[in-house]
């Protein structure tokens, strides 16, 4: 195990640790609830997951093994220079294996295999506010959190069945936790949401530039806002992997030409490799 | 029998302008009081410290909850005062704007009380909202138009169905009719007028609009520099006017 000369385990310094870990605790504490924290200069411009970083440089410990994956696939760019980062600055084992890492950082997805006890799943959030779109003041927002009133985010419901006869949010799909707070599950697949109830694994949420962490602890009830005659239905492209052949996995669609061909791959790389590789061995 | 609000002795300043001087009011289930005055005579305020929007610097405002218990509005806990104003309580606010939600369909706005009740079943609360649309007389056709495409008389009788929609028995108005034309205004008073005898609402109403507070209330409250300076049933205060302030008053309207 070696770290870059002149740099602290994890790059940051041991005080801002201290205090994401301070956040993180309250957060653990209080599953759903936006922490407030001072987030750091980090060497990646905002956007690119400067509150998951954050999160990860704290939590990491030398024993641990890191994964990022960004949009599932572990070898997008972001995924590759973040990961890169900490065996640099932390000096970390990384890995592409979900089964084998102790600590997951994700940007838009959670991985196919199931998270086991143990393992923490950090989530990049560019937004954790789930009703800024709705109420742009942050003060009321926070008021709305304080009071459990969250009847605006019905209302953007209510005109997507109108307008489109479905609940049109794919993506970033808000959800309750523990039955108490609103929150962002940052922008994954609504097909990821059912992953997050009761998971086995923590879950940590870090929003660098907006700074703010939050957190859903093992096993807590987390349930996807709905109407009772417009139940939440997770999307999932009608298709199947072109690599592995899966038919439950989250879909890519590639366009392979300019005369309309395309085709669709799993999103998370590793589930898929690990499958691909499967089935060669069984022939 | 007890009155749904009481306030006693409410006092209040804006540095020296003295905006509230011991004013006290009544308001009892399935009555409507109109406070009448000229602008800047304390009318909005009184309003606003009645329905809990401002604390007054002196007096109290009691208010009786529909199992019987009495509540001092300011001591109450902001969450309580807050869900009192989305179910016991409405405000209809003088610019529709104030009151609604432009962005969202007229059947979101009306949905949006609803929601904030516990509703969670869309054609239940689609079906109500269609409903309350046409007791103000506005075509359900229209559910998903977005209100800013309303005129402004349909604007304001959107807003009083969505305030209406959690049946509220004492609802605070603002001025409704300020700003419409006038046959607009004619034909929102009535419309007013039906719905508070088919609901049995409480109705505390501030205008400047004399006509307005004789069609539609049971008394009356003149306003003078922060003061009360005549009370009474609504034929009595209009009839035969006792404060020289009330005489001036009935006397400037206009009539056609």
């Amino acid at each position: 195990m070696t770290t870059a000369a002149g740099y602290n385990f994890g790059y940051l310094d041991e005080n801002s640790k201290r205090m994401i870990r301070r956040a993180l605790l309250k957060a653990v504490a209080v599953p759903g609830y936006q922490v407030p924290f001072g987030s750091r200069e980090m060497p990646l411009p905002y956007g690119w997951g400067t509150g998951g970083i954050q999160v990860t440089a704290s939590i990491i410990g030398p024993d641990d093994v890191l994964k990022v994956i960004d949009q599932g696939a572990d070898d997008t760019t972001n995924a590759v220079s973040i990961r890169r980062f900490f065996a640099k600055v932390a000096g970390v084992a990384t890995t592409e294996r979900t089964a084998e890492a102790s600590i997951i950082q994700t940007r838009h997805r959670v991985p196919e295999a199931p998270l086991r006890e143990g393992q923490i799943l950090v989530y990049q959030v560019p937004m954790p506010e789930p009703m800024f779109r709705l109420e742009p003041r942050l003060a009321e927002t926070r008021k709305l959190h304080a009071l459990a009133d969250y009847s605006i985010m019905h209302i953007k419901f209510y005109e997507d069945i109108a307008r489109t006869g479905h609940i049109a949010t794919s993506y970033n799909y808000p959800v309750m936790v523990d039955d108490r707070y609103l929150m962002s599950p940052s922008p994954i697949p609504s097909f990821d949401n059912p992953k997050l109830h009761r998971m086995p694994a923590l879950q940590l949420f870090g929003a660098g530039r907006e700074k703010r962490i939050y957190a859903v602890p093992p096993y807590t009830k987390v349930r996807s806002l709905d109407f009772e005659d417009h139940p939440f239905q997770p999307i999932r492209a009608d298709g199947t992997c072109a690599l592995c052949g899966s038919r439950e996995s989250y879909l890519d669609e590639i366009v392979t030409d300019d005369r309309g061909g395309r085709m669709f791959i799993c999103s998370d790389t590793d589930y898929c490799g690990t499958r691909a590789a499967g089935q060669e061995a069984a022939e | 029998m007890s009155p749904l609000l009481a306030a006693q002795g409410l006092g209040l300043r804006f540095g020296t302008v003295i905006a509230l001087d011991d004013v006290a009011v009544e308001i009892w289930p399935g009555e409507v009081v109109a406070i009448v005055g000229e602008s800047g005579s304390g009318k909005t305020t009184l309003l606003r410290v009645l329905s809990g929007m401002m604390p007054p610097q002196a007096g109290r405002v009691l208010y009786r909850d529909p199992e019987g218990g009495q509540h001092s509005l300011f001591d109450m806990p902001e969450i309580a005062l807050r869900r009192l104003h989305r179910s016991d309580w409405g405000f209809v606010y003088q610019n529709p704007r104030d009151g609604l939600r432009l962005g969202i369909s007229a059947g979101g706005n009306i949905g949006e009380r609803l929601m904030a009740a516990g509703h969670r079943n869309y054609g239940h609360i689609r079906a109500i909202a269609a409903e309350w649309l046409a007791r103000v007389e506005i075509d359900p056709g229209r559910i998903d138009t977005l209100p800013r495409n309303f005129s402004g008389g349909m604007q304001q009788r959107l807003q009083i169905a969505r305030t209406l929609v959690t049946s509220p028995r004492l609802v605070f108005m603002d001025e409704p009719t300020g700003g419409l034309d006038v046959s607009v205004q004619a034909r929102l008073l009535d419309m007013i007028r039906g719905l508070v005898a088919e609901l049995d609402l409480a109705v505390l109403l501030v205008t400047h609009d004399i006509s307005a507070a004789r069609l539609l209330a049971h008394r009356i409250v003149v306003m003078q520099q922060g003061r009360v300076v005549e009370a009474g049933l609504t034929d009595r205060v209009l009839d035969d006017p006792q404060h020289p302030y009330t005489q001036l008053l009935t006397t400037s309207v206009l009539s056609a």
